[in-house]
């Protein structure tokens, strides 16, 4: 639906680079039900791309298809091709656990695995190859301070992840996958459960982050696109609508339906 | 009118709930009544520590059996543990849920044969098998270890299948999203999360082994002697009993009882193990 020439420029120093994520005519069905048509979308280094639409518009389907995690369902099939750094990642030379390691997720429902925070972070870890004590440490703090969690939890870090707070234990789900140090960060509707201070704590660290990451966000939330992306990804019924600098989507959309979804006539 | 019919019928659930209960107390002060005065009167010590069962000459010393139950269902919870988590493993973390909807009942079927065929099968093929190819009379604790083994899976498997099954699947994911194989998650997330329930499948299962009588009769050798390897016959607390009980009078019949009460003394050790193993996962494991 929108031709590539017609996709906004990518952050100023950016351009002239291969993009971070290259989406390239991607399809995605469940059995006989088509959710993705025809994906053409690029992710660039170091930018957050915000991707809105309504309920069944296939966005967790596309994100989840980023780290390969749609391959749990034995009903998944696909066409087209996902590159990261030009590399397929449904390609057979790719190794799925390490490529999750580098597309980090984060889902709508925070779970915290049933042991202490520390332990949550320090599995990613070890599973990584990561064996010394000290680095564990260092990298369980680095990243939540990161994923601004530290503070509150400090002095607890042995306690169940369980005892959090759902924003608490948001953050530390966001912190867990941070310590992984991955290139590519992907939300679904983080904070669609969580109370404003929590939201605007995930969005504080996500702008800490941007330098570092690149980052993927879906949301159902409008305001928090705006907010906290640079560009925005308008989806509906499956199809890309239109992707263009966050700004620009919102004041000026190209397409009658985006503004209709995002002033809230529909979805 | 209505209400009274009502409170009738109340009475009369009332009493037919209580009918079992008041069996199990029955049994209970009744085997406790004929067997401990026994054991007292031979000395706690000289009843579960001496090897001399002579019932003619007045000595009742059991230690032989308590040490034959022991190593049959060690050998039989060896095998029902690696068979039955394996099994329940793969079950529920490799296969579509369809197939577990038709295998886990097939293998539950297995509980509903009964011992004594378990036993004649182990007669004809397994006893002639352990004595060509391992020596000894064949009547082994070996044999009875495979066939208690065989006959405890139904438990273990399918208790440790809803174990695993009851850890929520998100869990898996997270897990595998960190970068996890299927088999790192099921190693390290799926099973620490069921731990509970796999332990008390295992304690269930272990008390099913040690009361199990018929099948180990069969193919047990029931010699009353320590048994030295894994070829040696042996006699378990439950066969002592069986055998015995039928011309048995007196202070014989009384040590039978007695053993009957070391028996219920382990069993109701074993569920309450596991009783409270499965409740601590209940109040602790998901807050």
């Amino acid at each position: 639906m929108s031709e590539p020439q017609l996709q906004s420029d990518p952050p100023a120093g950016q351009q002239g680079l291969l993009p971070k994520i290259a989406i390239r005519n991607f399809s995605a069905r469940f059995g006989q039900s088509q959710v993705l048509t025809g994906i053409n979308l690029e992710v660039h280094a170091c930018e957050r791309l915000a991707i809105i639409g309504p309920a069944s518009s296939g966005k967790t389907t596309l994100l989840r298809s980023l780290n390969r995690l749609n391959d749990l369902n034995a009903t998944f099939a696909h066409d087209g091709e996902i590159l990261l750094d030009g590399q397929d990642i449904y390609g057979d030379s790719m190794d799925v656990p390490t490529l999750r390691r580098r597309v980090g997720m984060v889902y709508a429902v925070p779970i915290p695995l049933p042991w202490s925070i520390y332990d949550n972070i320090a599995y990613g870890l070890r599973l990584a190859g990561i064996k010394g004590r000290s680095e564990i440490s260092v990298r369980v703090e680095s990243s939540l301070r990161n994923a601004v969690l530290w503070d509150e939890i400090k002095d607890r870090l042995r306690m169940p992840a369980m005892n959090l707070s759902g924003g608490q234990q948001q953050r530390l789900c966001m912190a867990r996958v941070l310590a992984l140090e991955p290139e590519v960060l992907v939300l679904d509707e983080p904070c669609s459960g969580l109370d404003p201070i929590s939201t605007a704590k995930i969005e504080q660290a996500l702008a800490e982050l941007k330098d570092r990451y690149s980052v993927v966000l879906v949301t159902n939330n409008t305001k928090q696109a705006a907010r906290a992306s640079d560009r925005t990804a308008f989806f509906l019924m499956g199809e890309l609508v239109e992707v263009g600098l966050t700004g620009q989507v919102f004041t000026a959309p190209r397409h009658e339906r985006t503004g209709q979804y995002i002033t809230g006539h529909f979805g | 009118m209505k209400i009274s019919q009502d409170r009738v019928i109340g009475w009369v659930l009332l009493a037919v709930a209580f009918s079992a209960l008041s069996s199990l107390a029955l049994i209970t002060t009744f085997i406790f009544k004929e067997g401990v005065p026994i054991i007292l009167k031979q000395g706690v010590g000289n009843f579960l520590f001496s090897n001399d069962w002579y019932p003619g000459e007045g000595k009742f010393g059991i230690l032989a059996m308590i040490v034959g139950s022991l190593f049959v269902t060690l050998g039989a919870m060896f095998i029902g543990a690696i068979f039955g988590f394996g099994c329940a493993i793969v079950l529920t973390q490799f296969c579509p849920r369809r197939l577990v909807s038709i295998i886990k009942p097939a293998i539950e079927l297995l509980a509903g044969i009964p011992s004594v065929v378990y036993g004649s099968i182990g007669v004809v093929i397994l006893v002639p098998f352990i004595r060509d190819y391992l020596g000894g009379p064949g009547l082994s604790v070996l044999a009875a270890s495979i066939v208690l083994g065989i006959m405890v899976l139904p438990t273990v498997t399918s208790i440790s299948v809803d174990a695993l099954q009851a850890v929520p699947r998100a869990y898996r994911e997270g897990s595998i999203a960190l970068g996890a194989t299927q088999w790192q998650t099921t190693w390290m997330v799926v099973l620490k999360a069921a731990r509970s329930g796999l332990v008390a499948a295992f304690i269930l299962g272990m008390g099913r082994a040690v009361g199990e009588t018929m099948a180990v009769i069969m193919v047990a050798g029931n010699t009353l002697e320590i048994p030295l390897g894994l070829t040696s016959p042996v006699r378990t607390l439950t066969s002592n009993i069986a055998l015995e009980m039928g011309y048995a009078s007196g202070a014989h019949r009384q040590a039978l009882f007695a053993t009957g009460v070391v028996l219920f003394v382990i069993i109701m050790v074993l569920n309450t193990i596991a009783l409270a193993v499965s409740h601590s996962k209940a109040a602790g494991g998901r807050r």
